[in-house]
């Protein structure tokens, strides 16, 4: 192969127009791919915050008589100034009697919509695809695969405490 | 018209000199010129060829509108509901150019429908204008899109809770559920994050894209010349088409601007000036109330576009309804997709393609079916239908204390708000008139006590008194001509 080339002008090895060309594109490639890295990370940032819970206050005890389910709210404990009224979050808790409560996360198992709870008849009805569920949150009819999420929670200080600030979905029931 | 006295013909040399200077260093005219001049096949020059400029019109003026709307706009949650209230109140004319956003959103979005339905029964998408149509399917993804991040942006309680549905969708994702439904919201939670990200999408990404992707979509209609009209039995080959095409646009063309082009100016006057009459007669749309999850008496409604799914999601059989959320849109769109790949030649005519016909027909039907209903949802219970509706005083008239009691119990334990009287009522359960024909006394009891096809159990939050007091009332309601319904072999057993 080398016969074939033009004796009396050798060729270099590496010209430098081709060099140059070569290191370029090399140079920007890494370059570029050192750049996304933390484009990437920042982007994907979100998913890593999973475990982001915590406890907090719903109410003195007083606030949920015996017997009755009521609707409380709390504060997302993970709350940035600029959150607004998203912060407040509603659920329903039930106090069964003295010492036995279950908090019921607002939205419905199906699609996340708020369900209403309806005393007289003792049912959470859900106003988006029609899902009811019985008091005690198990799935009454329509299309939830499930019945209500359940926060877990706790008495202390005279207060109900539940952990807190994430929204539950199938994959992530509280 | 008269001569031009000295002073014009002036200024008309100065401009000439203007566009010649201009002229020389860009040499733009001459392109633009070119480019809207070029030849057209005589046949394409028709009413039917405008949906695609009008698309191009409807997306320029959103992009008008919303540029308007960001320079007052809030992308924060605790002030864009406030910011929204502050256009449509306190801005002059804000409330119109709002109008005009959310108005061309459903413009643009039936646009590029009409506009696909037309390329699709033309045959435009076969050989060799496939990566046409594929561009086509995303501009269409991404009409949509706006469109939906539109709605999460005009932050009030449906935002809110439309996208609990979509971090519910993304929460039924095998595996990485819970990492997709953070990605999509920004965090655990529907908070400030969730609003900031869906505003990036809305205004710097999905626009971004599409002005790319209409800029390619454009060159290819250029490169490939528009599609002609489809005659029957004109097959599209890939030998032959391209030189039979450039012969016939030679042999019969016609200029693009003006002859083609006056029509999509027409037009597009007409889509300006409806949308405008649009927005100047109905107004703004939204906001409705203020993104508050405290405020749970609400019934979250998506927009018109996508009310169609909403529907579906009430309908779907719970046992298929995750992977069909899940795979049916992928399949949905791999198809579209693939599409000029699977009959990439051939007819082009919907004159000789039945199914064609017959996708589209049937497609629209299914979309326009689950749109009406999804307009009055008779899956939901209405949630006030038993503290606000009146009991039909044809049926209270003549009746027992017992049975006017039963009344009352039908109103109290909430049964309307599944069960209509008189008409009025949800439409989730069968009506209630005429009920008695259909079950007998103890079928009543049975049914109340212990629920079933798809009505929930009372047994627990009903008296013994009061199911007998509830079941006397429902026996009455049967028409007067008919008699209630009663059991056959009691009956038989009794003679």
């Amino acid at each position: 192969m080398a016969d074939s080339r033009d004796s009396n002008a050798p060729v270099p090895p590496v010209s430098r127009r081709g060099f140059l060309l070569t290191a370029g594109v090399a140079l920007s490639t890494v370059a570029a791919a050192l750049f996304a890295v933390p484009v990437v990370g920042f982007l994907l940032s979100p998913v890593r915050r999973l475990a982001a819970q915590a406890w907090v206050p719903l109410g003195s005890l007083a606030e949920f008589p015996e017997g009755q389910t009521r609707l409380a709210t709390y504060r997302n404990p993970f709350v940035q100034p600029w959150d607004g009224e998203t912060a407040n979050v509603p659920c329903w808790v039930r106090r069964i009697s003295a010492a036995k409560f279950q908090v019921f996360a607002i939205n419905c198992a199906h699609l996340g919509c708020p369900v209403r709870w309806f005393p007289e008849s003792g049912l959470f009805m859900c106003p988006c695809h029609g899902g009811v569920y019985y008091a005690d949150g198990s799935r009454a009819s329509g299309p939830p695969p499930r019945g209500l999420f359940e926060y877990e929670h706790k008495v202390e200080q005279g207060q109900l405490w539940v952990r807190g600030g994430e929204l539950p979905t199938l994959s992530e029931p509280v | 018209m008269s001569a031009p006295t000295r002073a014009e013909g002036a200024a008309l040399r100065a401009l000439r000199a203007v566009g010649a200077w201009l002229e020389e260093r860009t040499g733009l005219g001459a392109q633009i010129g070119e480019v809207a001049g070029h030849t057209v096949p005589r046949d394409t020059a028709s009413w039917w060829y405008v949906f695609g400029s009008a698309s191009l019109t409807a997306f320029a003026m959103q992009v008008v509108t919303g540029i308007c709307l960001a320079t007052v706009y809030t992308p924060s949650a605790n002030d864009a509901w406030t910011s929204l209230v502050q256009l449509d109140q306190g801005v002059p004319l804000g409330w119109f150019l709002r109008a005009l956003h959310g108005w061309g959103s459903n413009f643009m979005v039936a646009l590029v429908l009409v506009h696909m339905v037309q390329v699709f029964l033309f045959g435009a998408f076969k050989y060799p204008r496939e990566l046409t149509w594929v561009l086509g399917v995303f501009l269409l993804l991404m009409t949509l899109g706006m469109a939906f991040t539109g709605q999460v942006l005009r932050f009030d309680q449906d935002a809110y809770w439309g996208l609990g549905i979509g971090a519910a969708i993304a929460g039924r994702v095998p595996f990485l559920g819970p990492q997709v439904v953070h990605l999509l919201l920004g965090g655990p939670i529907i908070a400030g994050a969730t609003l900031s990200r869906f505003f990036a999408l809305h205004v710097f990404v999905i626009p971004g894209l599409l002005i790319a992707f209409v800029g390619l979509h454009l060159l290819l209609v250029l490169k490939l010349g528009i599609n002609e009209w489809p005659m029957p039995g004109r097959l599209v080959d890939r030998d032959t088409y391209r030189r039979e095409y450039q012969a016939r646009v030679r042999a019969d063309g016609v200029r693009f601007f003006p002859d083609a082009a006056k029509r999509d100016l027409v037009f597009a006057g007409i889509v300006i000036l409806a949308l405008v009459a649009c927005a100047a007669l109905f107004g703004p749309i939204g906001p409705g109330g203020q993104p508050d999850p405290t405020i749970i008496d609400t019934v979250p409604a998506p927009d018109f576009f996508f009310l169609w799914i909403y529907s579906l999601f009430a309908l779907l059989p719970p046992g298929i309804e995750t992977p069909l959320i899940l795979i049916g849109p992928v399949l949905g769109i791999a198809f579209l997709l693939a599409l000029p790949f699977l009959s990439g030649t051939g007819e082009k005519s919907w004159r000789r393609r039945p199914f064609a016909v017959i996708a589209v027909l049937l497609l629209a039907l299914t979309v326009g079916t689950l749109t009406y209903l999804g307009t009055f949802a008779p899956w939901s219970p209405v949630m006030e239908a038993w503290s606000a509706l009146p009991t039909p005083t044809a049926y209270l008239k003549g009746r027992s204390p017992l049975e006017i009691q039963g009344a009352l119990i039908v109103q109290s334990k909430q049964c309307r708000n599944c069960h209509a009287l008189g008409g009025e009522g949800g439409l989730r359960g069968p009506a209630l008139d005429g009920v008695a024909t259909r079950l007998t006394r103890d079928q009543l009891i049975r049914q109340v006590l212990q629920g079933g096809g798809n009505m929930p159990a009372y047994g627990k939050n009903l008296s013994p008194a009061e199911v007998t007091a509830l079941v006397a009332f429902l026996e009455t309601l049967h028409p007067a001509g008919q008699q209630p319904a009663r059991d056959a072999s009691a009956a038989g057993a009794g003679q």
